[in-house]
């Protein structure tokens, strides 16, 4: 562990804790979502893919055994980031998974075509989940603790 | 002292315990809310197909794939062998070259090839054809020589026939059936020919290209005993089949407009064909089409690659905008509502964009009264926009948009749903049932013309999420009355009620008046 865990202030641990607790609602609520969803696939996702990458993406798209395997990694990583970034477990490590995730998107759908240059909520995301790995929390409240040499009290 | 430090480590992991869990009671907030909008959704689902009275119901369309020799073999002859022929007929009859799977196996979801698998052993044998251009002849030959079937199969059982006639066609004892694919000006008489020579008939749209055909074909058919199909494949289609129970349950409430439109914004789009894509013009020359035969008893005029191709644009071969467009139009209509001859038809409209040589109009409209039914069908044609302004049965209660997928969105002021949108259980104006369910899957290497014709419902259908080809279904359809199961659905009175209303459209424009139906003397006027 850094040095860093004891050195927020109340509010910032607050406020770090209510982001990664929101970032980790939505993805698993995105999860549970495409689980619970017997028809969806990534393929058509993947086939709209534009930018630099599209021909990578495309091939994952034509890719029936490919796909098979996208489908699960996606639904079932959206679940674990999800309920890692929650429940405060193996934090640090689901923030680094779902900052790739948010990756794949935004590199597999790039917004150059949009209004914003290349900003967009990937990209927003995704720089919110790096802030998380790089400010952890989850030593401090959450499953983490428990696993944590160094108490604060 | 001991007890001192007990309490103190009892307090450290007391403490550390409800440090460690203190986001955890969020997962039970995700999993109520997670359940709650499922929940909702599910229940506002089940609301809405019980009050437009929607069963789930297994699709009707019944597809034995792989091969079939347990019928009769019909043989086929093709009259007419260019794109419509080559291009698609072969292929809903489950024909294709091997180069043709390679290349749309590309795409995983290539829905033309999904349907091209998704299709049934028909088992008939394509025992001639005939075609004034020898190149067209000789691809349709290669083709039917060198094709894959959905099940396989490369040899041909039979030989096919080149004909240089149509008429010597007919006369053959190896053909039992016709599939007339030329340019619309040789259908009439080819149907009438091939009917008394005892053939049975599968023709394009339109039927006619001018009111007296209509009589003589549907006299002729009418007193045979031939089967015939008119090539309004979207008959076929389980969005129209949905749509007729739909209204016939009352969902919308008095149907009393229709409006349906043509968009299309593409020089192929207005008929102008006969260049290929580097601009040169495509292949056919004198020594190559039968060029008096092409001409048939039309006016002579010397030889012209460009009505060769691009015949829609005069009026001595077609009826531009209303037989090639607003028959698949009107006949969408029709089988939803079955309407039949409207009382009156006005048309206007005139060449605004492409400014050639033409004669038939490129914005182009049309209004029929029913007045019988209080309806009047509303058609817009548009030769320079691609805004796809759909097709659309405006109801009292609601409105559907109608093409290969059909959506249904409550009207905010209906009565019959009064209660239930003051409930909140129903919402009102924006689409609320969506038939079939994965209808937003058109795929991303289609062509203009190919996704205008998906969206109006002119290719394929769906079968538990896979597509069929409708054509094929069609093909199907008349190839069973043969065999003498079942009915064609596009029989010749369907034809009859089209073509009268196509030519009363097309008399109106012409003679830029109001026409009426005399249904006693059985007679525009």
């Amino acid at each position: 562990m850094n040095g860093t865990q004891n050195n927020y202030s109340r509010m910032q641990l607050i406020t770090l804790i209510v982001l990664r607790v929101i970032i980790g609602y939505h993805f698993l609520f995105l999860g549970l979502e495409k689980l619970f969803n017997p028809s969806w696939t990534a393929a058509g996702f993947l086939l709209q893919a534009n930018g630099l990458f599209a021909g990578f993406y495309h091939s994952m798209a034509a890719n029936t055994s490919a796909m098979g395997v996208i489908d699960f990694l996606n639904s079932w990583g959206q679940i674990f980031i999800g309920t890692g970034m929650i429940i405060g477990a193996f934090s640090r490590f689901a923030c680094w998974a779902g900052a790739l995730l948010l990756f794949l998107y935004y590199t597999s759908n790039p917004p150059f075509m949009g209004g914003y240059f290349f900003i967009d909520r990937n990209m927003v995301e995704f720089f919110a989940v790096v802030l998380l790995a790089l400010f952890p929390t989850s030593h401090l409240i959450g499953i983490d603790n428990f696993f944590t040499k160094t108490r604060s009290a | 002292m001991a007890d001192k430090q007990d309490k103190n480590s009892n307090t450290v992991s007391r403490r550390s315990l409800l440090k460690g869990l203190a986001t955890t009671p969020i997962m039970g907030v995700l999993t109520f809310d997670f359940y709650r909008k499922r929940a909702s959704a599910k229940a506002k689902n089940e609301a809405i197909r019980a009050e437009l009275g929607l069963q789930e119901k297994a699709p009707t369309i019944n597809i034995q794939t792989g091969k079939n020799s347990s019928s009769d073999v019909i043989r086929v002859g093709l009259i007419g062998t260019g794109s419509r022929s080559k291009g698609g007929h072969l292929r809903s009859l489950c024909l294709v070259m091997p180069e043709w799977i390679k290349q749309r196996s590309k795409n995983p979801n290539d829905r033309n090839l999904q349907s091209f698998y998704n299709s049934e052993d028909l088992n008939i044998q394509i025992t001639g054809i005939c075609d004034v251009f020898d190149l067209h002849a000789e691809q349709a030959m290669n083709i039917i020589t060198n094709s894959v079937t959905p099940w396989g199969e490369t040899e041909r059982p039979y030989t096919t026939k080149r004909y240089r006639t149509y008429q010597e066609m007919l006369e053959s004892k190896d053909i039992d059936a016709v599939i007339i694919a030329t340019p619309d000006f040789h259908h009439a008489q080819m149907t009438i020919d091939a009917v008394e020579a005892g053939k049975h008939v599968y023709c394009e749209k339109s039927l006619t290209r001018v009111e007296d055909e209509v009589y003589r074909v549907y006299n002729t058919v009418k007193n045979s005993n031939v089967v015939f199909q008119l090539g309004h494949q979207n008959r076929q289609n389980e969005s129209f089949k949905k749509a007729k129970e739909l209204v016939a349950k009352g969902v919308l409430g008095k149907v009393t407009l229709v409006e349906t439109t043509t968009n299309r914004n593409t020089t192929g789009g207005a008929w102008v064909r006969h260049l290929d894509g580097n601009g040169n013009p495509k292949p056919g020359s004198l020594e190559t089409i039968d060029w008096q035969q092409w001409l048939g008893s039309r006016p002579q005029v010397p030889f012209s690659i460009d009505r060769y191709y691009n015949w829609t644009k005069w009026f001595d071969y077609a009826t531009g905008l209303t037989g090639q467009l607003f028959s698949h139009e009107y006949d969408a209509v029709n089988q939803v509502l079955g309407m039949g001859i409207p009382k009156s038809v006005v048309a206007s409209g005139g060449i605004y964009f492409h400014k050639d040589n033409r004669e038939i109009p490129d914005i182009f409209h049309i209004v029929a009264e029913y007045p019988d039914n209080d309806l009047t069908l509303l058609y817009s044609a548009s030769l320079a926009s691609s805004n796809s302004r759909g097709r659309r049965f405006l109801g009292h209660d609601a409105t559907m948009d109608l093409g290969g997928t059909l959506s249904i969105a409550i009207d905010h002021n209906s009565t019959q749903y009064e209660k239930k949108l003051d409930d909140g259980l129903l919402k009102s104006d924006e689409p609320l049932y969506k038939f079939p369910e994965m209808s937003d899957n058109i795929d991303a290497v289609s062509s203009a013309s190919e996704k205008y014709f998906t969206q109006r419902g002119l290719v394929y259908t769906e079968k538990n999420g896979k597509a069929v080809d409708v054509t094929h279904l069609h093909f199907k359809e008349w190839l069973e009355a043969i065999r003498g199961n079942g009915e064609t659905s596009c029989n010749i009175d369907i034809a009859f009620e089209e073509n009268v209303t196509c030519q009363m459209a097309n008399k109106s424009y012409l003679e830029k008046r109001r026409v009426e139906w005399d249904p006693v003397k059985r007679r525009i006027v």
